[in-house]
């Protein structure tokens, strides 16, 4: 059914440079993007995000592999004539022209009428809520603003998709949660798909419909935020979503066993011999000592953070874990360094990835 | 690995930047480059018996530099007046580099230090003279020594002299105009290169005990020394090649090489002989070029 | 301006070098200030001040020579600052802004190959190949005069135009692409206007290198055919008079105001990048 799927990659491989200099930017990516969909391409710097969205863009062509739009090979299209538009992370917005001629461009390019242009424009200018900058230079305006007409005139001609390169990172970070949003509804009301690509775990989490991991030229996983979270495919996921804590032990039956030589329930099924186990901080709960099914540690450190507060503990092997409480725990429990308590893992919290 | 359309477009790239460059290329070989090779092949020419030249192998020109035939008995001798002419070339061209450096440093260093926009305005009042006419300046040069000049004019009238100083047509007015025409050159490359300098280096040095001559001489002058030279270039380049500025303070006796090349094409008449005399004054500038490319790209000198 | 005084100690002042400078600043001017005033001059001297007048300049104009050699001094400055200016632009945009290679280097030599040769040297070059082109062809126009100087404008055309190239952001031109412009298109509505000021200012570049070369002139120009510096240049063997300060001091205005604006052009390009 390809009719629902906006840009399918298969096997993008690009290289920069030759022979022995070249370097492997996008190893082989695989990936499947649906009409109006917001997607999020995650992961840390120089794993090759940008890369991937100049291949959609046409400003590179794959070394191999094949970029479709609805179906349609445009691996070799120019970026001139291909329904796809970009919102560059300088904004790359023209000094010359003023805010209603940069959003304009596009519209002239393609040989628009006057009156159609002019209306697009209007429309646009009231998407981003910039009407009364219409006659203003770029320079004039603040990050924000310049921002908001980056985005109306890659919305302007209407494309079938837009790809917004860490659109948000020169923003402070008021400006960032209230560009979020903004972003979000813009998506939502246009119905475009949004390719969307950060670094930022939280952003993806808040705005994404499916976020794509990637790691060195590869996609890890692709899935919703929740199910990313929850159920990340090895420890790079997990540790780049978020905080996690890492235990090591060995399947033995239903159950694993901890190197501290406690045992603890999880989802074995497909796993044997020695495997990590992930929890999340604020799966981890805090109870007095000896409670039946609870790990012993000890308290190293407790942190105040506001709302909530982060407890360091060591197991009896010295590994070492960090529960996030919401609340004081029940009971007559200090927090206090030294102090002995017990640990529980909420049900189906616990994570089993293969070594 | 790079793909062949990768190749391809690398190629067309390459075809652009040629084609696109090939209108500049044309008007420079027509009429700057190419006719070089044209002086060349004169100086190896006999020359003609009313200018130009005629069709043969003579080296003549090239021996003619530096000696001259008696035209009795046929023996060479050095042609003295040749020499007196390229060491009055070299020698104003290396007095005009160092002087225009000995006030050139002090000036470009003062418009360093002041305020953004007072060194502005500073630089502005440079680039000025820079680019007026360099006939012009040395007209302003010439009405202000020349025996009925201003100055002489002043002091006579003032009863300081009853006869004018005798200055314009000396080797010290030449001097004198090729210094004031070409200070300019000097001290905007030591501007860029001071405008750079990082001031703290200076408090560094006078913290730890250096005089303020200790720390012109062993601080700033080794920072600074990139401009130092860029501009002792620009001022002996164009100083050897000097044809206007000796033509009018110099007179007719005291000429440097550009005249005297200028003169085998008039009065002379020896075509060979001033394109033989025009390769020198060219290798004499690759040299210099030479030696300033050679130093400019010496790593140890990247500030 | 006082120059020295006990103010409070600074690192960067050094004895006797604000001294250097003003004398420096001062003697610069002095003689071109002086070219000047004494254009302005009642009496016949350009020494001795008999008064104030306007009468020199309406006199060097009513000298048919001085019309003339004006007239083609400024047809052949604005032809040669076209020129050179065109041809320097399409290079510019084919030697900037990519990878360095060595026919890159081979051009940029090439054009800044008059700023090393002394103008002497190209002057008898020139003068021999004209003078063959001359007697091949038969023609003696100004045609020799525009092309030498087309070609010695060349790299101060060039020069302001890859400065601004170069310190344009590229990804200007890849967001025109993006929005569906052709290559024609993105430098019609993208580079070529932004382009603009540098293209003004490398054009006033020449226009006054062309205006104010002498030897080259000299060397290339065909019987009759004075530009102002050769007529200029000709009238020092003569007993000088205040018509050539009066010429001067317009050649002067005209290089300040060009200046002037030279500046103003490329001071604002450094407006809108950041
Ligand atoms: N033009 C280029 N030339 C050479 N290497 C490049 C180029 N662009 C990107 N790279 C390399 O490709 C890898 C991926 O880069 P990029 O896609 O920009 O990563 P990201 O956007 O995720 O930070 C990096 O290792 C980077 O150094
Ligand atoms: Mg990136």
């Amino acid at each position: 059914m390809s009719s629902a799927i906006a840009i399918e990659t298969r096997r993008a491989l690009k290289e920069y440079g030759t022979g022995s200099h070249a370097v492997r930017a996008l190893d082989g990516v695989c990936v499947r993007i649906d009409k109006g969909e917001f997607f999020t391409l995650l992961g840390p710097s120089g794993c090759g995000k940008t890369t991937l969205l100049r291949l959609i863009a046409g400003f590179e062509t794959p070394t191999s592999g094949q970029i479709l739009l609805h179906g349609k090979n445009i691996t070799t299209v120019p970026p001139n004539l291909r329904p796809v538009n970009t919102v560059f992370q300088s904004y790359a917005l023209f000094p010359h022209l003023t805010v209603a001629d940069n959003i304009a461009f596009s519209l002239r390019m393609l040989g628009r009428s006057r009156s159609d242009v002019l209306q697009t424009v209007e429309r646009m200018l009231s998407l981003v809520r910039l009407e009364s900058f219409a006659s203003r230079k770029p320079q004039q305006l603040s990050g924000g603003q310049q921002q908001r007409v980056a985005l109306a005139r890659a919305l302007a001609p209407e494309p079938k998709v837009l790809l917004l390169d860490e659109p948000l990172s020169a923003l402070d970070l008021k400006l960032r949660k209230e560009m979020q949003r903004e972003l979000k509804r813009l998506q939502t009301e246009t119905g475009i798909t949004f390719i969307f690509v950060t670094h930022d775990q939280e952003e993806a989490l808040t705005m994404s419909d499916r976020i794509a991991v990637m790691r060195s030229g590869k996609i890890l996983q692709v899935g919703a935020p929740r199910e990313i979270y929850n159920h990340p495919v090895d420890r790079f996921v997990a540790d780049f979503i978020g905080e996690t804590n890492f235990l090591s032990g060995r399947v033995e039956g239903d159950k694993i066993r901890l190197s501290s030589g406690e045992l603890v329930a999880a989802e074995t099924e497909g796993h044997s011999g020695s495997v990590t186990l992930a929890v999340r901080p604020e799966q981890v709960g805090i109870c007095p000592a000896g409670t039946s099914d609870s790990l012993t540690a000890e308290i190293v450190d407790t942190v105040y953070f506001g709302t909530d507060t982060h407890c360091h503990l060591s197991l009896a092997d010295e590994t070492e874990l960090v529960a996030r409480l919401q609340s004081p725990p029940s009971g007559n429990i200090g927090l206090s360094r030294g102090e002995k308590v017990g640990i529980k893992f909420n049900p189906g919290a616990v994570q089993v990835l293969n070594e | 690995m790079s793909s062949a359309a990768e190749i391809a477009a690398e190629r067309k790239e390459r075809r652009r930047s040629w084609l696109l460059s090939a209108p500049a290329l044309f008007v420079l070989l027509f009429a700057a480059s190419g006719p070089l090779l044209i002086i060349l092949v004169y100086s190896f020419l006999p020359p003609g018996k009313y200018g130009n030249v005629e069709w043969g192998f003579s080296l003549d020109a090239w021996v003619g530099i530096l000696y001259s035939r008696d035209i009795f008995d046929g023996t060479y001798k050095l042609a003295d007046a040749h020499l007196t002419i390229f060491w009055r070339s070299l020698k104003l061209s290396l007095y005009t580099t160092l002087f225009t450096f000995l006030v050139g440093f002090p000036t470009a260093w003062f418009i360093a230090t002041r305020s953004a926009q007072m060194r502005a305005v500073l630089l502005f009042l440079i680039t000025i003279p820079f680019w007026t006419n360099l006939l012009v300046r040395t007209f302003a040069i010439n009405q202000l020594i020349r025996n009925e000049g201003v100055v002489n004019t002043f002091l006579i009238w003032t009863g300081v002299i009853d006869t004018p100083i005798q200055i314009v047509y000396t080797d010290f007015a030449v001097f004198l105009g090729m210094t004031y025409v070409y200070l300019p050159l000097m001290v905007l490359p030591l501007y860029a290169t001071i405008d750079r300098f990082d001031m703290r280096l200076l408090e560094a040095g006078c913290d730890l005990y250096a005089s303020r001559w200790q720390v012109l001489r062993h601080v700033i002058v080794p920072v600074v020394k990139p401009g130092i030279i860029a501009g002792s270039i620009l001022v002996f380049i164009p100083s050897l090649g000097a044809y206007v500025t000796p033509r009018i303070l110099g007179g007719g006796r005291n000429m440097m090489i550009g005249n005297f090349i200028d003169l085998q094409f008039g009065a002379g008449r020896n075509w060979p002989l001033g394109a033989a005399l025009s390769v020198t004054l060219l290798l004499a500038v690759a040299v210099a070029l030479f030696v300033y490319v050679r130093y400019a790209t010496r790593d140890d000198n990247r500030v | 301006m006082t120059i020295v005084s006990d103010r409070a100690f600074s690192v960067s002042r050094l004895p006797g070098f604000a001294t250097i400078a003003v004398t420096v600043l001062v003697m610069l001017y002095l003689p071109i200030v002086l070219l000047v005033l004494f254009a302005f001059n009642a009496g016949p001297s350009p020494a001795i001040w008999e008064g104030f007048s306007l009468h020199w300049f309406p006199r060097a104009w009513a000298n048919e020579q001085v019309k003339e050699a004006t007239i083609r001094s400024l047809v052949i400055a604005t032809s040669a600052a076209i020129i050179s200016t065109s041809v320097a632009v399409l290079a510019a945009l084919g030697t900037t802004r990519r990878r360095k290679s060595p026919g890159q280097t081979f051009v940029y030599l090439m054009i800044n190959q008059p700023l090393m040769v002394p103008e002497i040297v190209t002057a008898v070059a020139l003068l021999i190949l004209f003078g063959f082109i001359k007697v091949a062809t038969g023609y003696q126009g100004l045609g020799y005069l525009i092309l030498a100087h087309s070609a010695f404008c060349i790299p101060f055309a060039y020069l302001p135009i890859r400065a601004r190239l170069e310190g344009m952001d590229i990804t200007l031109e890849i967001a025109a692409a993006d929005l569906y412009a052709t290559p024609w298109q993105a430098f019609r509505h993208v580079t070529l206007p932004m382009l603009m000021p540098a293209v003004a200012a490398g054009f006033m570049l020449a226009f006054i290198t062309s205006l104010d070369d002498v030897i080259i002139s000299l060397f290339v120009k065909s019987a009759g055919q004075d530009t102002l510096p050769t007529y200029m240049l000709g009238q020092i063997r003569r007993n000088m008079t205040v018509e050539v300060n009066a010429i001067s001091t317009l050649l002067i205005g005209l290089t300040v105001i060009l200046l002037t604006a030279f500046f103003l052009l490329t001071r604002e390009r450094n407006r809108p990048q950041k």
